[in-house]
């Protein structure tokens, strides 16, 4: 105890001995000075915005590329997890070599690779791959049409709108003769196809299309219009998305695995049908067993993207890295990274427990 | 479907030169016999005899690579349709009881008939308390599986299995991971099972369950029958030297 | 006698006894997995087919675009970074030290770690056989023999054990002063690099962040609170932050927060990595706790053991043992993680190939020199994970 509050009282006075000898003082004045510096993408910004809205730039940025690559991730690693466990040879085999692979190489080295040796190495703008429907890939980045609203737009909301309440009457309706003719079902059966069907109709029936196309046009020098991923961003998405989809891969393939065999022989027992076992029998007891792991490896990506820094994408830490170089605030930028990461997984954790809390209520 | 002349005409199951192989091990070497509806056989015999493969044949839980299984009229092939229509007439209950964890006692029960029957729900529920009510377990209905004995648990296996109304009720060494004072509860259903005329075939060590019960005992040795009598023949005058010291090394526990 | 008890004739019996053709041999393994349903059929057409392209293209690009001259242009520098080649007989002295472990080891152990030595020497003496300089090939023959010669001399010397483990322990400091060296030819840590600085900074993350690791998570048990929220806010601080940013704040804080005291880069990221492997270190070491069972201290309170006694003498040496898959697992992260140190600016094996790419006459090589750096990780971590599940299965850990 005492030994502690010891330890904390040198540290503290040791850390303002260095401040002195640095000439630095503590506090969070230099947050409303003038960044100075410029950042390559995100939101609107002007090297003349104060540190802080420089800093909120990087939290963004670093939002922004974990959410895609979570997504990304997910689908990556559910394809190969049950890849995994195919009948087929070959499929499997493929599935095991790209987790293997993609495992056991540092992402580091992986972002790297892909930022040189795979985007850096794409054509020039004038030399662009053009792909179907207006993508271009260049060594600036990819370029893909972005949809613009119309006056269009209000129409089709409108119907979207009644869609949505027709859903909700038909989900009704539909709940109530499932439960008059007590048969279990598919409760959105009727309202999910009507809401489809109203949708497609507002987008034909609208006087003008709801969107446009903002197609990507080749102009001087450059692309202009539509969406531009950075090479930066495709680069770290890309390498994210591969590494942490090989460690989710791994986590399905044994969730689903550790529901055991007989199991599976007790559902055919009783004649159930290979999908209805699968659906009601195993994922019903894998994802609880998946879903905890699979929370650790979302706020591993997230925390990886701070590798960023190595191909210089802004991200939190990257910006945070500048702030530091200019301003020689470096305790008060580095508590201010940490308590970012720290809300994320906080918030994180909060959502899995609020998740499993709901789990056990359902089950067991 | 091939004739089987010599199987009389109310056999509900017929093995005609049955063999299965896991990779090379030859685990059923030409199983050739029949039961009749109603009949109550007991299957025994050492570990690895192939007596649980054997069994296991009989609803396509293991693939037979050669001879035929017919089962009430279908024969057992590849062919889906007829592995989804056998499943349904023949009910298993199982050594580790396999009881769904996530579903409480009476879902595991209705889950069957709800989905492969399409019953009704209420239906469903209605059948499955009278099955509870049956193996003496009505109480806990509405409980998880993890929340009650492993003697209980099996009677709710046994009660999923009837669930479908099946024709043959196949056990696969049903008390074997019970404690003893739980064996008791468990074969007490398999008995009253027996009183109404469900065809059984039982896989099982308890040899006073096979005396008291069984219409006839098979003897499985090294993947083929090697004994198959009256119970009374069986204990009393067992042809065949395998069987002779299986008896007496049974009987001396 | 015997064939009488089967109902079945033995000429039937005898026949029988191979499994049908048609459930054999090549063509049936591939219908069987291949092509058993119309869309595994439709999944392996598209899989062969994806297969022959990305192949085709691969292996156009390895035998004829790629120029793979800077591999072995630069293969001292991958091995050892800017270690000054005069003093390159301080790493060879190193690898004999480990020679003579593993082979003693191997020969008072057997089983596994005979496996392991005997792989250890097979990859010297390939090394041996490869066109390097005479010397280099030399120092491998070198440790060939030594391997050997020390498996000899520990086979069957069981009661020896002890010292091993000891020699082991020893081994740590004695290769840390074999590398540095003392007076005018030592060899500064700030010369230290390529596989070897990354192996180094592995090694010494899991070795000493071990005991911060056991004291953390013994703290976060602890009964009086200051000592656990301490403990419990340093551990999920450090676990909920990247890597990068707590070898950043070594980089800059430990000169702030250690004002005087001359700490050189290599020396700081190696504090860093120790400090952040601690924190996993302690998490893992807290789930071996946990999984001791209530009785165990209750019977070592029993017979009068003290707190210290307990934990030293029946609670660690269970719960350590459990925790030896997931130590092993972390080493293999921690393996790949020290690769960031290659953004702080070491020339770690990273390090070493991005300064590669950098120079003007190997431009525009990043491809080659990537796969190759990429090749060198893979084997070290596939073969440590490949390895770890081998030991799990010796250990029968998570087996009853």
């Amino acid at each position: 105890m005492l030994g502690v509050i010891l330890l904390l009282v040198i540290l503290y006075t040791n850390m303002l001995k260095g401040l002195r000898g640095l000439g630095l003082t503590l506090n969070l004045d230099f947050l409303q000075d003038e960044a100075g510096f410029d950042i390559s993408e995100g939101i609107p910004y002007e090297p003349s915005d104060v540190y802080l809205k420089a800093f909120w730039v990087g939290i963004l940025n670093t939002l922004k590329v974990s959410i895609i690559g979570i997504v990304c991730a997910t689908l990556l690693g559910l394809l190969f997890g049950i890849a995994r466990l195919s009948s087929n040879w070959l499929i499997r085999t493929i599935a095991t070599a790209y987790v293997e692979c993609f495992r056991n190489v540092p992402l580091l080295l992986q972002i790297l690779f892909w930022y040189t040796a795979v985007v850096g190495q794409l054509p020039r703008v004038r030399e662009s791959i053009a792909l179907f429907g207006g993508v271009f890939i260049n060594n600036r980045g990819i370029y893909l049409p972005s949809p613009e609203p119309t006056a269009g737009l209000r129409i089709w909301l409108g119907f979207l709108g009644a869609g949505l309440l027709l859903a909700v009457i038909l989900y009704v309706v539909r709940w109530r003769k499932l439960r008059q003719l007590d048969r279990p079902g598919f409760r959105a059966k009727w309202a999910l196809p009507a809401f489809l069907i109203v949708a497609l109709c507002g987008w034909f029936l609208a006087p003008s299309r709801p969107f446009t196309l903002d197609l990507p046009v080749l102009q001087g020098f450059n692309f202009r219009g539509g969406m531009r991923f950075s090479p930066e961003f495709s680069a770290l998405l890309i390498a994210l998305s591969v590494y942490t989809g090989a460690f989710i891969a791994e986590i399905v393939r044994s969730g689903i695995q550790s529901v055991v065999k007989g199991q599976r022989e007790a559902a055919r027992a009783i004649g159930l049908k290979e999908s209805q076992t699968l659906r009601l029998i195993v994922l019903p007891q894998s994802i609880p067993i998946i879903v905890p792991p699979l929370t650790s490896q979302y706020l591993n990506l997230t925390k990886n993207s701070s590798l960023a820094v190595a191909i210089g994408f802004p991200d939190l830490v990257s910006v945070g890295n500048t702030m530091m170089t200019q301003t020689g605030q470096s305790i008060p930028v580095f508590a201010m990274i940490m308590v970012s990461y720290l809300v994320m997984s906080l918030t994180t954790s909060a959502a899995m427990n609020w998740y499993n809390r709901w789990i056990n209520r359902v089950g067991r | 479907m091939a004739e089987h002349e010599n199987a009389p005409n109310d056999s509900i199951i017929v093995c005609e030169d049955v063999h299965k192989w896991f990779d090379d091990f030859h685990v059923l070497k030409g199983i050739t016999t029949s039961f009749e509806k109603g009949e109550r056989a007991v299957i025994c015999g050492p570990s690895g005899s192939g007596k649980s493969t054997f069994i296991r044949t009989l609803n396509r839980l293991e693939e037979h690579q050669r001879g035929t299984i017919v089962i009430d009229g279908v024969e057992l092939s590849d062919d889906l349709r007829n592995i989804n229509l056998i499943r349904q007439e023949v009910g298993m209950v199982f050594q580790q009881f396999n009881l769904f964890p996530h579903l409480t006692n009476l879902q595991n029960i209705t889950l069957g008939p709800i989905r492969v029957r399409k019953m009704t729900k209420s239906e469903a529920e209605e059948i499955a308390l009278s099955l509870l009510e049956r193996v003496d377990i009505a109480d806990q209905a509405y409980k998880y599986p993890s929340e009650i004995s492993g003697g209980q648990q099996q009677r709710v296996a046994i009660a999923r299995a009837l669930a479908m109304e099946p024709k043959i009720m196949l056990f696969d060494e049903p008390t074997s991971a019970l404690d003893p004072e739980m064996i008791t509860e468990v074969l007490d259903v398999m008995r009253e099972l027996a009183r109404s005329g469900m065809t059984m075939l039982v896989v099982t060590h308890e040899m006073g369950f096979a005396r008291e019960v069984a219409d006839r005992i098979l003897f499985f040795d090294e993947g083929a029958i090697v004994e198959d009598a009256a119970p009374a023949d069986f204990f009393d005058n067992p042809q065949h030297e395998r069987t002779k010291l299986f008896i007496s090394q049974t009987l001396q526990h | 006698m015997r064939k009488a008890y089967y109902t079945v004739e033995e000429r039937e019996l005898t026949q029988a006894m191979k499994p049908p053709a048609h459930t054999k041999g090549p063509a049936r393994w591939i219908k069987d997995n291949l092509f058993n349903t119309w869309y595994n059929v439709l999944l392996s057409c598209l899989a062969l087919i994806c297969i022959f392209f990305i192949s085709k293209a691969l292996l156009t690009w390895a035998f004829t675009e790629a120029k793979w001259g800077v591999i072995p242009a630069n293969l001292q520098l991958f091995g050892v970074g800017a270690y000054p080649r005069e003093q390159i007989w301080r790493v060879w002295s190193v690898i004999y030290i480990l020679c003579v472990l593993v082979g003693l080891s191997a020969g008072m152990w057997g089983g596994l770690v005979f496996r392991f030595a005997v792989v250890l020497g097979g990859v010297w003496f390939i090394g041996a056989l490869l066109p390097f300089e005479l010397s280099t090939r030399g120092w491998f023959l070198g440790a060939v023999a030594i391997t050997a010669a020390a498996l000899f001399l520990g086979r069957g010397r069981t009661a020896l054990r002890p010292w091993i483990l000891g020699g082991w322990l020893l081994s740590f400091p004695l290769i840390m002063i074999v590398l540095r060296g003392f007076g005018e030819n030592s060899v500064l840590t700030s010369n230290w690099g390529g596989l070897l600085l990354t192996l180094i900074l592995a090694v010494v993350g899991i070795v000493v962040s071990f005991p911060l690791g056991v004291f953390l998570a013994l703290c976060r048990q602890s009964n009086l609170p200051a000592i656990r929220w301490v403990s419990t806010a340093y551990i999920e601080m450090v676990r909920g932050v990247p890597l990068i940013t707590i070898l950043f704040m070594g980089n800059i804080l430990i000169p702030i927060f250690m004002p005087g005291l001359d700490i050189n880069q290599v020396l700081r990221m190696g504090l860093a990595i120790t400090f952040f492997s601690a924190a996993y270190m302690a998490e893992n070491v807290r789930g071996g706790l946990q999984g001791i069972p209530r009785g165990q201290h209750e019977a070592a309170q029993a017979i009068g053991l003290n707190y210290v006694q307990t934990m030293l003498f029946i609670v660690l040496p269970q719960a350590l043992r459990s925790v030896i898959p997931a130590i092993v697992g972390q080493f293999i992260a921690l393996f790949k993680d020290t690769s960031l140190v290659a953004i702080i600016g070491l020339i770690d094996l990273l390090g070493v190939a991005r300064s590669v790419i950098a120079n003007p006459d190997w431009f525009g090589l990043q491809a080659e020199v990537y796969l190759f750096a990429a090749i060198i990780y893979f084997v070290f971590s596939y073969s440590m994970s490949y390895g770890s599940q081998e030991i799990e299965t010796a250990l029968g850990v998570g087996e009853h």
